[in-house]
Formats: C-alpha cells, sequence, structure tokens
C-alpha cells in the first residue's frame, strides 16, 4: 500500500468565498460543481458520477437538513445518490476519505465530493453559538465555552509551557493575509502588519480579531476516480496517496496534553505511513488556521518541527510562500475564510491546484507531494491526506 | 446502594444541585473519571461506584472571552479555565471573583456551586471556581 495512489483527483472547484448575499449553500455548491465540470471536459456529470458526498457542519445556519440531495439536484447529478457527512470543520475531508474508500471499494470508478456552508446572514453571536455546538455541551457549551475560547485555552497553555508568544501567533496571520492577498477566491484580500493583529480587538484572550479565522460563505468540490482511468479524464492528475483520521475526547479539558492535538499526531501517522513518507518529504501543506495558535500547532503535530518551537518555526519563515515549506498558500482559514463545511476540500482545491501548476501568483515551482490537515471542533477530529503529482 | 445511581450526566448535575461534586470510579481498574459515564473508559467494566471529589485544584490553562454565544453575551467578559482537581480530575468552568489580570497559570481554586438553575435537560446548577 506505501505510497499507491488511493485514487485521483482529476478536477475540483470552489465557489468564491466570503460574503455571499442573496446565495445560499446550493447556489455556492453549483459555482464550485461548474467550474469542476469545466475543468474536466470529458466527465459527463450526471453519467459519470456514481456517488456524491457532502461535508457540512451545522443546519442551523441555513434551517436546512437533509442538504445532500439538495446539492445534487442542484449540480445537475439527480439520480445521483448523495450522502452528507458531519465531523465539525472537517465534514468535507471526512467526504474526501470516503469518496477515497468508495473508490477502493471497487464499486464505483467516478465520486464527487465537496462541503457547503452559509454563515455571513447570521449575526456573530448566533454564528458563534452554532459554531460552540461542536464542542461538548454539559461542560464546555454550558461554561460558556466557545472556539474562540477553546483554542485561547490552548494558546495561554503553549505560551505557558514553551514561551510561545502573541507576536509570533501574529505572524502566522501576516503571513497567510499575504498569501490571501494573492488569491482571487480569498474573502478577505488584504495584507496586515504585526501591528495591527496585536492591537485588534480581544476575542478571547490572548486571541485577536486577527488571530481567528473568518465566518464565511462558500462551497468546494473533487472529482475522485480509480487511478487506472484517471488519464481518460485529465493529462494532469493529482494522487490521493495517504489518508488519515484521528479522534480524541470532544471536550479539551477531558485530554492529557493542552498544547498538543493526539488526533493530528495519530492522523499524521496514518496518512505519511501509507504514504510511504517523513514530513521532511512534504513540499507545501494546507493546514488548519482556524486560528493563528492551530497552525503554530500543526506545525508541530505535523512534524515539520519539534514540540514547542512551533513559534520559532513561524519566524524562521520557513512556512512563507518563497520558505523551504510554504503553508497555507491560499491564505488558510485565516485569509481565505472559514465556511466550515467546505474548508476540507478547499485546501484540497488548492493542493490540486500546486501540484497542476494552476496557482498563478502564488505558485510554488516544482512541488511534488502537498498535505492537507482539516481539524473537527476543538481537535477531537482530525483527517490527514497527502497527494502527490501524477 | 451507590450502583443504582445512573452514571449519567444528569446525576452529575443533581449532585450539583447538592452542592456535591462526584464523580465516576472503576472498581475494577480504579479510574476515577468525570463526566461519568456507563463504563469505563480504560477497561471499559460497568462495576462503578460515586465518590465525592475535593473542591480545590489549580488552574491549568484559562481565557477572557469577550465575544460570547447569545446566552452569555450579559456575562462578557468573563474567565473560564481547565482546573485539575486534587484528584487529577480536570474540569472546565467559568471563574468568578477574581480580577481578570490576576489570573496566572498555576493559581490554587477552589470550586463552589450555584443551585438556583433547576435540574433538567439541558438547563443545570452549575458549578464554577473562585480564589480560595
Amino acid at each position: 500500500m506505501r505510497g499507491k495512489p488511493l485514487a485521483a483527483v482529476v478536477s475540483a472547484g470552489l465557489s468564491k468565498f466570503g460574503k455571499r448575499r442573496g446565495l445560499s449553500g446550493r447556489e455556492l455548491f453549483a459555482e464550485a460543481a461548474l467550474e469542476a465540470f469545466e475543468r474536466c471536459p470529458n466527465l459527463d456529470p450526471p453519467k459519470d458520477i456514481k456517488m456524491l458526498i457532502i461535508g457540512n457542519m451545522s443546519e442551523s445556519f441555513e434551517h436546512q437538513c437533509h442538504s445532500a440531495p439538495i446539492m445534487s439536484d442542484w449540480a445537475g447529478l439527480l439520480p445521483t445518490p448523495a450522502v452528507r457527512v458531519e465531523v465539525a470543520c472537517a465534514s468535507s475531508a471526512a467526504a474526501i476519505r470516503y469518496g477515497v474508500f468508495m473508490i477502493l471499494s471497487g464499486l464505483y470508478d467516478v465520486v464527487m465530493v465537496g462541503g457547503f456552508e452559509k454563515m455571513t446572514h447570521r449575526a456573530t453571536s448566533e454564528a458563534t453559538e452554532y459554531l460552540a455546538m461542536a464542542a461538548d455541551y454539559p461542560f464546555e457549551q454550558w461554561n460558556g465555552a466557545t472556539f474562540p475560547g477553546l483554542f485561547a485555552l490552548m494558546a495561554t497553555a503553549h505560551m505557558h509551557e514553551y514561551g510561545t508568544t502573541e507576536e509570533q501567533m501574529a505572524l502566522v496571520a501576516v503571513k497567510n493575509h499575504h498569501n490571501g492577498a494573492l488569491n482571487p477566491k480569498a474573502h478577505l484580500q488584504k495584507e496586515v502588519t504585526v501591528e495591527q493583529v496585536l492591537s485588534s480587538r480581544v476575542i478571547a484572550k490572548p486571541l485577536k480579531l486577527y488571530d481567528c479565522s473568518l465566518i464565511s460563505d462558500g462551497a468546494s468540490c473533487a472529482i475522485l476516480t480509480k487511478p487506472e482511468i484517471a488519464k481518460k479524464y485529465t493529462d494532469t492528475p493529482v494522487y490521493i496517496i495517504g489518508s488519515g483520521h484521528g479522534t480524541d475526547a470532544i471536550g479539551l479539558y477531558e485530554r492529557d496534553n493542552l498544547t498538543s492535538l493526539k488526533a493530528t499526531k495519530i492522523a499524521a501517522k496514518e496518512a505519511y505511513e501509507m504514504a510511504g513518507l517523513e514530513p521532511q518529504d512534504i513540499d507545501i501543506a494546507e493546514v488548519h488556521d482556524c486560528f493563528t495558535i492551530a497552525e503554530i500547532m500543526a506545525y508541530e503535530d505535523l512534524g515539520f518541527c519539534k514540540p514547542g518551537e512551533g513559534g520559532k518555526f513561524i519566524e524562521s519563515g520557513i512556512p512563507m510562500l518563497d520558505g523551504e515549506l510554504p503553508i497555507n498558500m491560499s491564505g488558510g482559514l485565516k485569509a481565505k475564510g472559514h465556511p466550515v463545511g467546505a474548508t476540507g476540500v478547499a485546501q484540497l482545491y488548492e493542493i490540486f491546484l500546486q501540484l497542476t501548476g494552476q496557482a498563478d501568483k502564488r505558485q510554488i515551482d516544482g512541488c511534488e507531494i502537498g498535505l492537507t490537515q482539516n481539524l473537527g471542533g476543538s481537535g477531537a477530529t482530525c483527517i490527514v491526506h497527502i497527494y502527490r503529482r501524477g | 446502594m451507590s450502583e443504582v445511581i445512573p452514571f449519567t450526566i444528569e446525576q452529575f448535575y443533581k449532585f450539583i444541585g447538592e452542592r456535591k461534586l462526584m464523580s465516576a470510579k472503576c472498581n475494577k481498574c480504579g479510574l476515577i473519571f468525570v463526566p461519568p459515564r456507563p463504563m469505563c473508559p480504560e477497561c471499559l467494566s460497568n462495576d462503578l461506584s460515586w465518590t465525592q471529589l475535593k473542591n480545590k485544584g489549580k488552574l491549568l490553562t484559562y481565557t477572557v472571552i469577550y465575544v460570547a454565544p447569545e446566552e452569555f453575551q450579559h456575562m462578557a467578559p468573563y474567565a473560564i479555565g481547565i482546573v485539575e482537581l486534587e484528584d487529577g480530575v480536570r474540569l472546565p468552568g467559568i471563574i468568578q471573583n477574581i480580577k481578570h489580570e490576576d489570573l496566572r497559570v498555576g493559581m490554587e481554586l477552589e470550586v463552589d456551586f450555584d443551585t438556583t438553575v433547576q435540574s433538567t435537560w439541558p438547563q443545570w446548577p452549575r458549578y464554577f471556581f473562585k480564589p480560595p
């Protein structure tokens, strides 16, 4: 199994992320689907696509459960069967993983995976509440914990244990805003300075507004095929060569370690072993920077640096666009935006563009291997995928 | 009689309403665990009993929340933290009776109770933390 293609990505689509007034989730998904279909003229979508797997976190935003058949319909795929998977913000990475499993089962040759979330029509307090539903209700939500609050608890612990600073966290935001400014689909396409990050209003101490990802509208999708038939659809497939999934206790308080996410380590280990690769083999990565501290912890838990050295890692410039290991070329959740159900496949989309040389101003030349890391909640779920240029 | 009291979250909060911080204890492997649950998360035994926890511990980490869900907006900014009790059990909770600038990792805190909320799912009496 080591290094063997599990499935091929032959096309991908992404809606513009941002405040998409007047558009609902299904229309955003159609926008993403159209791009994926246009990229892949040899694909006959309703005939070729045998299954649609959709990631979507919360029916609260749009007062709409049972969204999978709607997405099949709005993508023009009826009667293609569709199912929704949910593991909070990692929902569409789960869609990828189960899409891969369907291909591996041999039952289907072509499946479509995707995700969406429509969020910005809600007040910030409402969105905060709906997102907090992915935390443990009886102990965390009941005690007023929010997602910025839970990651702030990790940030305080990381600062206390390793001396990580608010300035180092700010550098993550500065980097990702820089990259986002080069991404025409990013929610926020503007540079920020360390001073702007540090002086922005406090959301949950020590996390400030610019340490937090965005509440965004957006949708994403990708077409997966059996590796052997990928060239029928594109000359430049990207192969999924590793997939890992870690699960931990939902409550942050139930976990032994407050400065590291065990689910990320488990998922990374599984994905690296499946791919037959080590952290140093990765050329580019999209990681789950829902908050700046989460990206610093991702550097450590994915093995890009030692535990506690994530702050120094961003200071070194290694994860910058022109560094040795560019991370969050798309702008990440921080600047590209975080329509939660869309995020996992949106990370795949950036890796797909990069590995096929289509990332324009933010293109990393010569990259061969890409990694994505998508968290659910405060880290009870983590899904890691590893991709190789075809 | 303790074995007939169910190991549920509702029961945990019923005890909170009686101003008691109670944990499940596995009679097989000795693990003390909150939230209580029908089987030991370590050895999967259902031979369990209730044990009362000490109301003291130290603060492992904290934050002060400024942007709150609607239900908590009237309290913002408010402090929450994770406390490791002397028995080793960890609990998240609101920290009261302290100036936010005085919060420190490692500080001693004790558990107190607000029993004004009736115990019916999903509304429970609260425990909270405060300086001794």
